[in-house]
C-alpha cells in the first residue's frame, strides 16, 4: 500500500500528525509533510485513522 | 378543464420542531432528547429557527462529515439561506475566514497555521504544565470553596493563548467580560456589536504598535501581513479576534464541564486519577470531546449548488446545520454513545467541527486538556463539587455550552 497525500488541500489540523507520527510531519507552516509514502505494514492501521480523520480528504492509500 | 379542487385536500405537514432544542432537566450532558429521536428517524429535517425559516438539520455522523466536506457548503454568512444563530450583531464585522470560502478562507487561514503546528504546541507543554501546576498551587492555599471557573478553568487557555498572541494578560479582565457577552446569546445584538467593536478596537491598537515594532509573537506574524500589503487592518483585525476569543472560551468550558462530568462519574475520575500514562490522559481528552458538546447550536452553513445528502435533495440556497453533539452520540461509529468511556478510542469525533474549517487550534485545545485532566485530579484527590447538580447554572443561554460556575472543594 502506498500513501499519497495532497498538500494543497491541507488545513493544518495536525490531525494525521497525531494519528501516525512515523508517517507524517508538518512544514513550517503547519501543512503536512509525508515522511514515508510505503510505510512498514505495522503502521498501517495508524494511516487509516490518519486518512480517517484527516478533515480536509488530502490522504489517501492506494494499491500499487 | 380539470377542477383541480376536486382532488382530496392536501394536509397541512406538521410543523417543523423548533431548534435549538431543550436539553432533558436531569441530564446536562447529554444532548436533548428530540435530537437524538430525530437521529433514529432519517439523517435530515427540517427544523424551525428564531427566525421562522426552516433550513435542514443534518444528526447523523456519516452525513454531517459528508457535508461539511463538501465545496459546494458554504461557511459565508451573507449566503442565501445561511442558518443565522441570532440577530445579526449591529456593525460587527465577519469574524475572519471562519465565516469564509475557499480560497479565500485557505489564504487567510495559512496566514495562522504556524504556531499550532503539533510539535510546536508540544514545545509549549512545560510552560503550560507550569501555569497549571501554579494555579493549583494557588487553589491548595485556600480552603474552599473556591469558583473552579474563574480560579482555574479560565486563567489557563486565557493566560496560554495571550501569550501566543503577545495580548497582555493584564487586560484580560476586559477581554474575558467583553467575550462573555459576545457569546450569550440573550445580549441584544447592540450589546454584542459593543462589546465586539471594543475588543477589536483593543487589538487594532495593539497591532499598529507591533507594525511599529514587532515582537515574536503571532500578533507580530499578523502585523508583518499587513506591512506585506497581504491584508488590510481591519482584516489583521478581525484574525486577532478570532484566535483571541477561540482561544479561551472553548477550552474553559471543556476544563470546568470536564471536571463536573467527571465528578459525576467517579469510576471514569478514578482512572485519571491514578496514572501517570499519558495514552490514558489522550484517551480521556478524546472521549471527553466527544462524550461533552459545547458548541452546541449546530455548525451552519448555507448550501450553493443542489446536493443530495443521505436521500434527500438540498437546493441551492437552502441552509444546513450539522448538530456535532449527536453526531458523536452516533451508536453506528460510537457503540453504547452514551455512556463515558475514558478508554474507548473516540478520535473520530467531530468536536472540532469536519472540513476546512476545522478547528485550527484543536493541537493547543488537546494538549491544554491533556495537561489539565492529568493533573488536576492527582493533585487534588479529594476535588468534590461544594453545592448540590442541581443548583450548578448551565450556560443554556450561551453559543458555547458549559457552566458559569463550579463551586468546589477538597
Amino acid at each position: 500500500m502506498k500513501v499519497e497525500l495532497e498538500a494543497d488541500k491541507c488545513v493544518a489540523s495536525g490531525q494525521c500528525v497525531l494519528a501516525a507520527m512515523d508517517v507524517f510531519d508538518q512544514d513550517d507552516d503547519g501543512i503536512a509533510i509525508l515522511l514515508e509514502d510505503t510505510p512498514a505494514p505495522e503502521l498501517l492501521d495508524d494511516v487509516k485513522e490518519a486518512v480517517a480523520v484527516c478533515p480536509a480528504a488530502a490522504i489517501r492509500l492506494v494499491d500499487r | 378543464m380539470a377542477d383541480t379542487l376536486a382532488g382530496p385536500v392536501p394536509q397541512a405537514p406538521d410543523p417543523a420542531p423548533e431548534f435549538p432544542m431543550p436539553r432533558a432537566a436531569r441530564c446536562p450532558f447529554d444532548p436533548p432528547p428530540a435530537l437524538k429521536e430525530l437521529q433514529r428517524e432519517a439523517p435530515l429535517t427540517r427544523v424551525r429557527l428564531w427566525d421562522g425559516s426552516e433550513p435542514w438539520l443534518v444528526t447523523r455522523y456519516a452525513e454531517q462529515r459528508a457535508v461539511l466536506g463538501d465545496a459546494r457548503v458554504s461557511a459565508d454568512t451573507d449566503r442565501p439561506g445561511y442558518p443565522t444563530k441570532a440577530s445579526p450583531d449591529a456593525g460587527e464585522g465577519k469574524l475572519s475566514f471562519i465565516m469564509m470560502d475557499d480560497p479565500e478562507h485557505a489564504r487567510l487561514r495559512r496566514m495562522v497555521t504556524a504556531p499550532f503546528a503539533v510539535k510546536k504546541v508540544e514545545a509549549l507543554r512545560p510552560a503550560v504544565q507550569r501555569i497549571v501546576d501554579g494555579l493549583i498551587d494557588d487553589l491548595l492555599a485556600r480552603s474552599g470553596p473556591v469558583d473552579l471557573v474563574e480560579a482555574f478553568a479560565l486563567p489557563i487557555p486565557s493566560l496560554v493563548i495571550c501569550e501566543l498572541l503577545g495580548v497582555p494578560y493584564d487586560d484580560h479582565a476586559f477581554f474575558q467580560d467583553s467575550t462573555k457577552t459576545m457569546v450569550r446569546t440573550t445580549a441584544t445584538p447592540e450589546e454584542r456589536g459593543a462589546a465586539s467593536r471594543e475588543v477589536a478596537g483593543y487589538l487594532a491598537q495593539l497591532l499598529g504598535k507591533r507594525i511599529a515594532e514587532p515582537k515574536d509573537d503571532l500578533l507580530s506574524g499578523i502585523a508583518g501581513r499587513v506591512t506585506a500589503g497581504e491584508i488590510d487592518h481591519r482584516q489583521a483585525t478581525e484574525m486577532a479576534l478570532l484566535l483571541l476569543i477561540a482561544g479561551h472560551e472553548t477550552t474553559a468550558n471543556m476544563i470546568a464541564l470536564g471536571t463536573l462530568a467527571l465528578l459525576e462519574h467517579p469510576d471514569q475520575l478514578a482512572l485519571l486519577r491514578d496514572t501517570d500514562d499519558p495514552k490514558l490522559v489522550a484517551s480521556a481528552v478524546e472521549e471527553l470531546l466527544r462524550y461533552l458538546h459545547i458548541t452546541h447550536l449546530g455548525r451552519r452553513r448555507a448550501v450553493t449548488e443542489d446536493i443530495e445528502i443521505g436521500g434527500q435533495v438540498i437546493r441551492a440556497g437552502e441552509g444546513v446545520i450539522l448538530a456535532n453533539e449527536i453526531a458523536n452520540r452516533d451508536p453506528e461509529v460510537f457503540p453504547d454513545p452514551d455512556r463515558l468511556d475514558l478508554t474507548r478510542d473516540a478520535r473520530r469525533h467531530v468536536a472540532f467541527g469536519f472540513g476546512v474549517h476545522q478547528c485550527l487550534g484543536q493541537p493547543l485545545a488537546r494538549m491544554e486538556l491533556q495537561v489539565v485532566y492529568g493533573t488536576l485530579y492527582r493533585r487534588i484527590p479529594t476535588l468534590r463539587l461544594a453545592c448540590p447538580l442541581t443548583d450548578v447554572r448551565f450556560k443554556n443561554d450561551a453559543f458555547i455550552y458549559g457552566v458559569h460556575e463550579l463551586p468546589v472543594a477538597w
